[in-house]
C-alpha cells in the first residue's frame, strides 16, 4: 500500500465520520460545522485524484456560498441552543433500506466495469486543460444544452428569490 | 543560478542536495524540502505581521496628527514586539457555554485563510509556492474559509453582540465576493489562465491600464473584504460592542488582528499581481531578486493607499454599504467584464498592444462617465425632497389671506 493510498483511505474515513455525525449529532449547528468537514473530505479526495479544479470548486461553491448559507439559516432559526426533539419517527427505516439497496447496486454495478481495482495512474498532461472544460460547455456537439438550461434555471431561481424577498408596493 | 540572483532557490536545491547525500530517499528529501518551505513562508508571513503594525500604526499616527509609536527602538519600531510579548502573557479566558471546537478554531482559520493565499502568490519569477493551475480560484476559496472563521467565532463565543457580528460581517464579505469575483475574470480573461504566475507573466501592459474602472472596484472590494474603514462595520464598538470577537482574550484575540493586518496586506499583494504586473520590471526575468523588489514596492504603494483610505474616510452606515454594492458595484462589473471583452475581441486581429491599450482604455473613459452621470442623477433625485420647501398646506397667520379659511 502506498503512502497516497494510506492518506485516501484515512481522509475517506474521515469524511464518512464526519458524514454520518451529520446525522447522527444532537444540536443541529453541530450538525452544520460535521457538513463543511464532510465537504471539506470531499474536496481532498478531488485534490488528491489530481482535479485541483474540482477540488478548489468544491471548497468555492460547497463550503463557500453553500455550508455558510445553511449556518445563516440555522443560526437564525429559534431554539437551535435546545434541540431536544426525538432524532427519529417512526418511518426511519424505509431510508435506511432504500440506501442500502443504493448503495449494494451501485457497487454491484461498478464492479462489472473493468477498471474496478485499477490502480490510479498519472494522467495525461491535457486532462487538466481547463480551456476544453470551458469550450465543451459551449460546443453544440458536447454540453451546450444542459449548460444553456442550467443558466436558465439559476436565473429563474435568481428572479424568483428577488420576487419572494421583495416588498410588494401597493 | 547563483545565489545572489535566486536566493530561495539556490537554498532549496542545495538542502535537497544535502539531504539526498546524506541517504534520504529523493521523493521523502523533495517533501522535506516543500514542508519547509511552507513553514518558513508561513513564519514569515506571520512575522512580517509585526512590521505592518508597526508601519500602519505610523501611517495612522500621521494623518491624526500624532508622532505615532516613538518610544521602543528607533522610531518606534519595536513597539510592536513589545505589545507581542504582552499579549503572549495573558489569559485566556473561555466563557461559560461556549462551544469549544468553533470557538478555538475560529482564529486559526482566521489566520490560516489568509496565509493559504501567500501560497500561490508568484513574488518573483522563480519564487512562488505552488504554481496551481486554478491560482484565481484558490484566493477565492481561501476568502470563504475566512468567512467560515469568522461564523465560527461568532457562534462559538455564545453571545449575543457576537453572533450579530458575525452575521454582519459575513452578510458584507459575501455581498462584495460577487463584485470581487466578476472582476477577477478581467485578469483572466487577458492572460487566458487562471494561473497567477501566467497572468503576471503575461502582462507586458499593466492590467490596471488596460481596465482601469475593474481595477477601481477590485480594490474596493478587497478593503471591504478585509473589513477596514470605511467598511469597519465588522467592529462597531457603538452598536454590537466590538463584534465576532468580542468574547475572546489573549493571543486568540490578537490573532484576528494579525489575520485582518496580513490580510489587508495580502490584499494589496493581490491587487498588484493582477494589475500592477506582479514582479515584472526592467532585468526581473534574468535576477529574479529584483522582481521581488519590484514587487514589494508595488505591494507598498497600494498598502500606503489603503492605509490613507482607512485614516481619512469614516465608516458607511450598514444600508450605504449594501446599496454601493448592490447598486453600484456589481451592475457595473458586470457591464465592464461584457464591455472589455467585446472591445478586446474587436481589436485583438489589430495586433499591436497600443491599439488595445487605447480602445481599452476609451471603453472605460465612456463607461466612467456614464457611470458618473447616473451616480448624478440617483444623488439629484434622493437629495430633492430634502432642499424642496415643504408641500404640505398650512394656514397662514395672515388675517387678510382669504383663501386658505373660505367661509
Amino acid at each position: 500500500m502506498t503512502l497516497s493510498q494510506v492518506f485516501f483511505l484515512a481522509v475517506a474515513a474521515i469524511t464518512l465520520f464526519a458524514a454520518v455525525m451529520v446525522v447522527s449529532t444532537r444540536r443541529i449547528m453541530h450538525a452544520a460545522l460535521w457538513l463543511v468537514l464532510s465537504l471539506f473530505g470531499v474536496a481532498v479526495l478531488f485534490a488528491l485524484l489530481q482535479s485541483g479544479f474540482f477540488a478548489v470548486v468544491q471548497v468555492v461553491v460547497y463550503i463557500g456560498a453553500i455550508a455558510i448559507l445553511i449556518i445563516f439559516a440555522v443560526m437564525l432559526t429559534r431554539q437551535v441552543m435546545l434541540d431536544v426533539g426525538p432524532q427519529l419517527n417512526r418511518g426511519w427505516w424505509i431510508p435506511a433500506v432504500l440506501v442500502a439497496g443504493l448503495y449494494a447496486a451501485l457497487v454491484g454495478v461498478l464492479s462489472t466495469w473493468s477498471q474496478f481495482q485499477a490502480q490510479a495512474g498519472p494522467l495525461a498532461p491535457e486532462a487538466n486543460d481547463l480551456s476544453r472544460f470551458g469550450q465543451a460547455l459551449v460546443d453544440l456537439n458536447a454540453y451546450v444544452i444542459p449548460f444553456e438550461i442550467a443558466s436558465v434555471l439559476l436565473l429563474g431561481a435568481l428572479i424568483g428569490s428577488i420576487f419572494v424577498a421583495s416588498e410588494r408596493k401597493g | 543560478m547563483t545565489f545572489w540572483n535566486d536566493p530561495i532557490n539556490f537554498i532549496g536545491q542545495w538542502l535537497q542536495g544535502l539531504l539526498i547525500q546524506w541517504g534520504v530517499a529523493p521523493g521523502v528529501a523533495q517533501v522535506i524540502v516543500l514542508v519547509l518551505g511552507a513553514a518558513i513562508l508561513g513564519v514569515v508571513g506571520l512575522v512580517w505581521v509585526i512590521f505592518l503594525i508597526w508601519y500602519e500604526r505610523k501611517i495612522i499616527g500621521r494623518l491624526q496628527d500624532r508622532l505615532g509609536p516613538n518610544r521602543v527602538g528607533p522610531f518606534g519600531v519595536f513597539q510592536a514586539i513589545a505589545d507581542m510579548l504582552k499579549i503572549f502573557t495573558k489569559e485566556y479566558i473561555t466563557p461559560d457555554g461556549a462551544d469549544k471546537v468553533p470557538y478555538n478554531l475560529a482564529p486559526v482559520l482566521a489566520v490560516g485563510g489568509v496565509l493559504m493565499m501567500w501560497g500561490v502568490v508568484p513574488f518573483a519569477s522563480r519564487i512562488i509556492g505552488a504554481d496551481i493551475g486554478v491560482a484565481v480560484l484558490f484566493v477565492v476559496a481561501a476568502g470563504a474559509i475566512g468567512e467560515l472563521g469568522i461564523l465560527f467565532a461568532g457562534w462559538g463565543s455564545n453571545n449575543k453582540y457576537a453572533l450579530l457580528g458575525a452575521f454582519r460581517s459575513v452578510a458584507q464579505l459575501i455581498s462584495y465576493e460577487i463584485p470581487m469575483v466578476i472582476t477577477l475574470l478581467i485578469p483572466v480573461m487577458f492572460s487566458g489562465s487562471l494561473s497567477l504566475q501566467t497572468i503576471v507573466q503575461q502582462q507586458t501592459i499593466w492590467y490596471a491600464l488596460l481596465a482601469p474602472i475593474p481595477a477601481l472596484i477590485f480594490l474596493i472590494t478587497q478593503i471591504a473584504e478585509v473589513g477596514r474603514a470605511p467598511f469597519d462595520l465588522i467592529e462597531a464598538e457603538s452598536e454590537i460592542v466590538a463584534g465576532f470577537n468580542i468574547e475572546y482574550s489573549g493571543l486568540k484575540f490578537g490573532m484576528f488582528f494579525v489575520g485582518e493586518f496580513l490580510h489587508a496586506f495580502t490584499a494589496a499583494l493581490l491587487f498588484a499581481v493582477l494589475f500592477l504586473g506582479g514582479w515584472r520590471g526592467p532585468f526581473a526575468e534574468q535576477i529574479p531578486f529584483l522582481g521581488f523588489i519590484y514587487l514589494w514596492i508595488k505591494t507598498f504603494l497600494i498598502y500606503f493607499l489603503t492605509v490613507l483610505i482607512r485614516g481619512t474616510v469614516p465608516r458607511y452606515r450598514i444600508d450605504q454599504m449594501m446599496d454601493i454594492n448592490w447598486k453600484l458595484l456589481t451592475p457595473l462589473s458586470l457591464v465592464m467584464v461584457l464591455v472589455t471583452a467585446v472591445v478586446f475581441n474587436l481589436v485583438k486581429p489589430v495586433g499591436s498592444p497600443w491599439v488595445t491599450l487605447a480602445a481599452l482604455l476609451a471603453a472605460n473613459a465612456v463607461m466612467g462617465v456614464i457611470t458618473m452621470q447616473f451616480l448624478r442623477g440617483a444623488a439629484r433625485s434622493r437629495r430633492r425632497p430634502m432642499v424642496a420647501p415643504s408641500t404640505i398646506v398650512v394656514a397662514r397667520p395672515e388675517p387678510q389671506n382669504t383663501q386658505s379659511n373660505p367661509e
